[in-house]
């Protein structure tokens, strides 16, 4: 019985989290406008969906975008933690709180405070994506130095030491000793910071250029026009996405499995 | 060895340098916009007209109602997922864990079209249901934060401490009431800030599924959309001050212990 109770809830749970997604993925294949209606297989959806420059223009730019915040939010968030964790607790200390206020603040509070400040107060253009690159890379960053500060604490210090014993520069033992050995963290901080950046919805509304949209500003304008063939367009664009996601977790499960053995 | 600490040392500065000025100033403009008038004067006229308007309490109140069911309904399906994912029939296969919190990594706004199309389905016009949809979606899509600190706290959490209960003369309930629920305090505490705050301000679901109703993100979006830069702050001061003593009792009740973190 309590088997059975707990087989059920577990995947009743996973029923309520993947029908809804299953059940689109498998209308996004149909000549279908609404679920419930059957009609016959197509694959219009995905032909729209790479065809039309709208949308073609819109997932580049979400990509793209998404790229170059965890490029620099990597950088800056990996900077940031080795510099702090060899600086004075007090220095340290100042440097975690800051580095709280994004992750337990409102998305939304902080898109609006960056856009008071960049837009408002400095009049910076969103135009020049400034104010979008700098929202985003303030929400990710943070998590970059916190994926790789535990790396920094179980690094063996000695070894770098030891490489300036035998003649090594600093900058030399930096990027031949510390960074190979949090580099898993490095890693992890930037998917984190890419997901972050796709996930994204109300830094990007605050801060964008005014005919530039992610995927989350798209579809959320997409819902208020009723264009149909958008519509179901993003139908398949969440397929497409669903996949991805599914790939990659498999692979970065694999890899880390292998990473264990070794 | 002297040099070599200050080298590495260094490298925190263009880091402490972006959050002082993008993370820290931001945050003090919009204490300054909100408590300043249209001409630089400090008001408090403007917090106060927040608590004096109907409207506006209105909104802080629709917030917190759908805040604390959205979290409560959360924790009451994630709670025994955790529980049976960590100690129960599927505490060996850590990788299912995985398949819980994946959709995490799809879009929101992606999932939320995908849940609304069923309830369109489902209720024939998602707009006889408002405030229900509401909660619906923000469930869905807040879901997977709450399942994975609980599950974080569980795993950590001895076995031995359930057998000591019921060698002691525990049942299965008296178990987990006054064993389980109370060492996993810090996961319910964190995966209890990854979601009531959002579901105050998330007001992009509210939007999705045509629910009108104002929650506190709403407010900000329609000051931003006005131009309102004063009242806009002034939300996002008040967000802050809830910010700021929620993570103060956070710290508080998790005191010491590490819960898991967001995302």
């Amino acid at each position: 019985m309590r088997r059975v109770l707990q087989h059920g809830w577990i995947w009743l749970v996973l029923a309520f989290l993947y029908l809804p997604i299953l059940i689109l993925a498998f209308y996004s294949f149909t000549s279908s406008t609404m679920i419930g209606s059957v009609r016959g297989f197509s694959l219009q959806n995905y032909v729209t969906l790479f065809t039309q420059e709208e949308l073609i223009n819109m997932m580049v730019g979400t990509v793209v975008l998404a790229i170059s915040v965890a490029v620099l939010s990597t950088l800056l968030g990996t900077m940031g933690a080795i510099g702090a964790f060899y600086s004075r607790r007090g220095v340290r200390g100042f440097l975690e709180f800051a580095n709280e206020i994004p992750i337990v603040n409102a998305d939304v509070v902080t898109g609006f405070s960056v856009c008071i400040l960049l837009i408002v107060v400095f009049h910076i253009d969103k135009a020049t994506f400034i104010p979008l690159l700098v929202g985003q890379t303030a929400l990710c960053t943070p998590f970059v130095y916190l994926s790789v500060m535990p790396r920094l604490k179980q690094m063996d210090g000695a070894l770098y030491e030891a490489a300036l014993d035998l003649g090594c520069t600093p900058g030399k033992a930096l990027f031949k000793i510390i960074i190979p050995q949090i580099m898993p963290g490095i890693l992890s901080g930037f998917m984190t910071a890419i997901t972050l950046s796709l996930d994204d919805y109300f830094i990007t509304t605050y801060t964008k250029p005014a005919t530039f949209d992610t995927i989350s500003t798209y579809v959320v304008n997409a819902t208020r026009g009723s264009q149909t063939e958008i519509k179901t367009a993003l139908w398949a664009l969440s397929a497409i996405i669903f996949l991805l996601v599914i790939v990659s977790v498999v692979i970065m499960n694999v890899r880390r499995s292998d990473d264990e053995k070794r | 060895m002297k040099t070599s600490n200050f080298e590495r040392k260094a490298l925190a500065i263009p880091y402490a340098l972006f959050m002082v000025f993008f993370v820290i100033f931001p945050l003090l403009v919009i204490l300054y916009y909100g408590f300043t008038d249209g001409e630089g004067h400090v008001s408090l006229e403007n917090f106060l007209n927040f608590f004096r308007s109907a409207k506006t309490v209105g909104t802080l109140i629709y917030s917190l109602v759908i805040a604390v069911m959205v979290t409560a309904i959360c924790l009451l399906i994630a709670y025994p997922v955790a529980y049976i994912l960590a100690k129960g029939e599927y505490a060996r296969k850590h990788a299912f864990l995985m398949v819980f919190v994946l959709p995490m990594w799809i879009n929101f706004t992606l999932r939320i079209t995908a849940m609304k199309e069923i309830l369109t389905v489902l209720e024939g016009n998602l707009a006889y249901h408002p405030f229900m949809n509401t909660i619906i979606c923000m469930v869905y899509d807040f879901l997977p934060f709450m399942i994975m600190p609980l599950f974080n706290s569980l795993t950590k959490l001895d076995n031995s401490m359930l057998e000591a209960s019921a060698d002691l003369g525990a049942n299965k309930w008296q178990t987990i009431f006054k064993v389980v629920i109370p060492l996993t305090i810090p996961g319910i505490v964190s995966g209890i800030t990854m979601v009531f705050l959002p579901a105050m301000t998330n007001y992009v679901v509210l939007d999705m599924v045509y629910n009108s109703t104002y929650i506190m993100g709403s407010l900000i979006g329609s000051y931003f959309n006005a131009y309102d830069w004063n009242n806009g702050s002034l939300i996002s001061a008040i967000l802050l001050m809830f910010i700021g003593l929620f993570t103060i009792i956070t710290n508080h009740l998790i005191a010491g212990e590490e819960g898991g973190r967001r995302r």
